[in-house]
């Protein structure tokens, strides 16, 4: 039999001479590091200052822009009310970016379940407290129809959504016709569903209960994202899915709960979208799913997943809704006010790859 | 004198089609020790651990765990018996803190209402039970136990992970070319991880491709061959081109007596 | 790329030939061709073309764009229907120019064309256009705001369709501000008048969420908006919104084109002052008898006397009525109106 090898417990041979070796492994310049770099530091580690500071710049260029009719109360409120809607759907939206999904068939859903909703309650008779919850839970169960395809099919989030979108709004036809639900008619038989329409005087502020709604789901969500494990999760099986799958959580059905809850907080909107329109309307709100993507987005939330700040998304929502009401003031015309948009979703994104490569 | 074995295998088998991954091989892991288990590419070194821990779901054969029977679904079955696995890409989320990683799947939540109700985690309890962790084996050398493990080393980011399996196996521990992606300094101190891990009383499986390193700590060399166990050889008494030889069958096994099947006897 | 759209259409038009080749291959072919199908000014015309053609034994398929300005859709539908053979087309053109090229095709192959509620430009595209006066609606209801109130005192608010000021759009907006009494300056332009009285335009995209944004908008620009003129009856429904969220719904007068029956039903409950009703129900069942008449005799439709189109009528309705000008009340449209 051949010699025993011999065992040292200090190492290998070549090893050695390590103890006489640098101790470090690698140096970074820290001492020159420019403005640029700290900077680019500093907001990887606060990325909710970003949407803070473009919506900061937003209100103060308008205000400039306008003589400081832009910070007039009215437009304040306006731009609060405005938010609410896709202020939600971009909290849904938020959940499913997280896991490195999107959520296209979110804006379909919402108006789905606003005409069942309607529908339900003013056409069948349905008890409005009903009605509501049905449109919740029918919200519920279009978000697990999509957590299905997702987990079980394993088709890519995009694909699927792309799919149940144009369902979504087939169904909407299909089902309850083209017509708009009157606001005359479920002021009649349903008032409940215009619930979040009401609006809390404070003084010369006036919030409707829906903007009031959106900062209490985003608080909840930050709960739920920061402060459970559950939130854990989701940032965990975004970021790498397989890592989280193996160290122990169950990412199939973390996705499939993420896409459940985004269908009932869109189901929530739907409600939501009865107050702030009167009506329930099956041709509004048609680009409402792109438009929760530009907040989730502007607010440093990454497409890739598992990054992002739900804060931010609150801060992003608010931005496409002053960039709005801002742009209208001015005399720009319309398509102008895309191309703003346009671009300020470009830097955004960009702002935010630059910010990523700070840990490469 | 008999020790029970904490891992006994018999005659498992495990196929993928046409293939047999897994041919009749016995697998046997005693307290206390490191078993290294060597073996060409393809050798099925890989499934025949992931057997062990519910990776992989044996065709035939019989499991044991310290004398019991098993029947794993999952790793996560194998984990809530206290078998902890360091996987070679480590199963660290980049983006969260090493205090969330090391308690991913498994956080703790605060006592009373918050808790029960409100199930909010318990931050604190979490990052000082991590922290007493890194320290216990040594690796307190990161800045904040709320950094991203993104901004790690490599050998940082390994020590995690073997401090993640550490403290949370009750039974033993797999470790999964946990020095191939390291540099020299780097794999050194892994090394003396593993040895400290097992100071502490946790057998470890240890799978390599790196003969100096599985020389240096393992107590006995488990070498896999097509599918089977082919011999256990206690490494004092072999040399890595005998271990290399047996492994590619350029050489037969040694005979039953020469081999290693149980621990030396201290 | 071109070839992989090529199948799909291909695909596409084999799939519809095959369902539709339940109907005898000797009947006389129609298509209806929509701008989309979700408005219900669309599914009434859907309807009246269905049931001519069910009258008038003629096998109709229709199509629709998935969303309004959907070129590419409506050009693959015209194209379908040349290879089906159909005998006419019946076309609500998602774009007034683009698809003249395809619309020249058909009728190079023999098909009749007729272009219903929006026409061609120029309007000779199609071998005729049904249509509502739109320019007549706007005035209509130009008209009656006027008279219903101290016009000089008029604070205007205009709330269109979108962006891209297609004919309907600025056909109804000039008509209201003629009808008003406005100068207003190119007739085919939107926005290019100087009379004080207008407090500006914004677009609705024709639904409630448009309107209620855009009415916020011009509130914002001045709150003592007094009449607000609307696109559509959806848009007008999201104005009023706006204009009640901040207690304002009894000083402003609302002024819409349509006739949808939640319209004239908000003209009943005061939502809506006036509205100008319009037949789609009747575009598509004339159309579909001049496609008959068409391929029995070979004669094509005559347009209006004095227009460039066939006028298919439009009414105004109101619970307020004011002298000379003709108007219905609301209960009378809801027996007319459509969706």
């Amino acid at each position: 039999m051949a010699e025993p090898a011999p065992q040292r417990p200090g190492g290998q041979d070549f090893e050695q001479t390590l103890n006489q070796s640098d101790t470090n492994v690698a140096r970074f310049e820290n001492t020159d590091r420019t403005f640029l770099k700290s900077l680019q530091h500093f907001l990887h580690g606060n990325p909710t200052i970003v949407p803070v500071v473009i919506l900061i710049l937003g209100i103060v260029g308008f205000a400039v822009v306008t003589d400081g009719k832009f910070l007039s109360l009215y437009n304040m409120n306006v731009i609060l009310q405005r938010v609410s809607i896709v202020g939600t759907l971009a909290a849904a939206q938020t959940l499913v970016i997280l896991t490195a999904g999107i959520d296209l068939s979110i804006g379909a859903l919402m108006v789905l379940m606003s005409m069942a909703m309607g529908h339900l309650a003013v056409s069948m008779g349905v008890p409005a407290p009903l009605a509501v919850l049905i449109g919740l839970g029918g919200g519920g169960l279009c978000g697990f129809l999509n957590g299905l395809l997702v987990t079980k099919v394993k088709l890519p989030p995009f694909i699927t959504t792309l799919g149940t979108w144009r369902i979504f709004y087939a169904l909407i036809f299909m089902v309850f016709g083209s017509q708009s639900i009157r606001g005359g008619d479920i002021d009649k038989v349903a008032p409940l569903l215009k619930f979040w329409g009401n609006v809390l005087v404070l003084g010369p502020v006036r919030l409707t209960y829906g903007s009031i709604l959106l900062f209490v789901i985003f608080f909840v969500l930050w709960y739920v994202l920061t402060q459970t494990a559950w939130g854990r999760h989701v940032y965990a099986v975004g970021d790498d899915a397989e890592a989280a799958e193996l160290s122990g959580m169950q990412s199939d059905r973390v996705l499939r709960q993420v896409y459940i809850v985004a269908g009932v907080v869109g189901g929530l909107a739907a409600w939501m979208a009865i107050g702030r329109l009167g009506s329930a309307s099956p041709t509004s709100f048609a680009e409402a799913n792109l438009e929760s993507i530009t907040a989730v987005v502007i607010g440093g939330i990454s497409l890739f997943g598992g990054r992002g700040s739900i804060w931010g998304v609150f801060f992003g929502a608010i931005i496409v809704q002053v960039f709005d009401a801002g742009l209208s003031m001015t005399s720009l015309d319309t398509q102008a006010k895309y191309m703003a948009l346009g671009v300020l979703i470009i830097v955004a994104v960009a702002m935010d790859q630059w910010i990523r490569k700070v840990s490469a | 004198m008999t020790v029970q074995p904490i891992v006994q295998g018999r005659g498992i088998v495990k196929r993928y089609g046409h293939v047999t991954a897994i041919d009749h091989s016995d697998f046997d892991l005693y307290p206390g020790e490191i078993l290294a288990v060597i073996g060409d590419n393809g050798a099925g070194k890989s499934s025949i651990v992931k057997s062990i821990c519910g990776a992989v779901h044996p065709d035939e054969g019989e499991i044991k765990i310290e004398g019991k029977p098993v029947h794993f679904n999952s790793p996560l079955d194998a984990r809530d018996m206290g078998i902890e696995i360091v996987y070679q890409q480590l199963a660290l989320s980049p983006a969260l803190s090493i205090a969330d990683n090391m308690f991913a799947g498994r956080e703790l939540l605060k006592p009373g209402v918050m808790g029960k109700v409100f199930r909010q985690l318990d931050k604190k309890a979490m990052e000082d039970f991590a922290r007493q962790k890194l320290s216990d084996l040594g690796l307190m050398t990161v800045q904040s136990i709320n950094q991203a493990v993104e901004t790690l080393s490599g050998g940082q980011r390994q020590g995690v992970a073997v401090a993640r399996a550490a403290a949370f196996a009750k039974k033993f521990i797999i470790m999964d070319e946990p020095t191939a992606a390291l540099g020299v300094k780097e794999s050194r101190r892994v090394l003396e991880l593993i040895q400290e891990v097992r100071s502490r009383g946790i057998p470890i499986v240890l799978i390599s491709h790196n003969m100096p390193h599985v020389f240096e700590v393992a107590d006995r060399i488990h070498i896999h061959r097509l599918g089977k166990r082919h011999a256990v050889i206690d490494p004092a008494k072999f040399s890595m081109s005998d271990a290399v030889a047996i492994m590619t069958g350029a050489s037969e096994a040694p005979p039953i007596e020469d081999q290693q099947l149980t621990p030396k006897v201290a | 790329m071109k070839t992989i759209k090529s199948a799909i259409k291909l695909a596409a038009t084999a799939s519809i030939v095959a369902l539709s080749a339940g109907a005898a291959q000797a009947e006389t072919g129609a298509c209806l061709i929509t701008k989309t199908d979700t408005n219900p000014f669309f599914v009434k015309m859907k309807e009246g073309a269905l049931q001519g053609a069910e009258a008038n034994g003629i096998s109709l398929q229709t199509f629709a764009g998935k969303i309004d300005g959907d070129v590419e859709s409506q050009v693959a539908a015209v194209e379908s229907c040349i290879a089906s053979g159909a005998k006419g087309i019946l076309i609500t053109p998602s774009d007034s120019r683009a698809l003249a090229p395809v619309i020249g095709q058909a009728r190079d192959a023999g098909i009749l064309v007729i272009a219903l509620d929006t026409p061609f430009e120029p309007a000779e595209t199609a071998d005729a256009t049904f249509a509502t006066d739109n320019f007549k609606a706007g005035e209509l209801i130009g008209q009656w705001a006027a008279a219903s109130m101290n016009a000089d005192e008029a604070k205007i608010a205009l709330l269109d369709l979108n962006a891209s000021e297609i004919s309907v759009d600025y056909l109804r907006n000039n008509g209201f501000l003629q009808g008003f009494g406005v100068d207003i300056k190119d007739p085919t332009d939107i926005g290019d008048e100087d009379d004080a009285r207008i407090v500006g335009n914004d677009v609705t995209n024709g639904n409630e969420e448009g309107g209620r944004t855009a009415m916020e908008n011009l509130l914002q620009k001045d709150s003592g908006v007094n009449v607000v003129y609307t696109i559509n009856e959806p848009a007008a429904a999201g104005a009023y919104e706006a204009l009640k969220s901040v207690g304002l719904e009894s000083q402003a007068l609302i002024v819409s084109v349509d006739g949808g029956c939640p319209g004239v039903q908000n003209v009943a409950e005061g939502v809506i002052g006036a509205t100008s009703m319009q037949f789609p129900l009747l575009m598509a069942s004339k159309g579909i008898e001049a496609i008959k008449t068409f391929a029995e005799t070979g004669e094509k439709p005559q347009n209006s006397e004095g227009l460039d189109f066939y006028n298919t009528g439009v009414q105004l309705v109101t619970d307020k009525p004011v002298d000379g000008i003709e108007s219905i009340t609301s209960e009378e449209a809801l027996k007319l109106c459509w969706g």
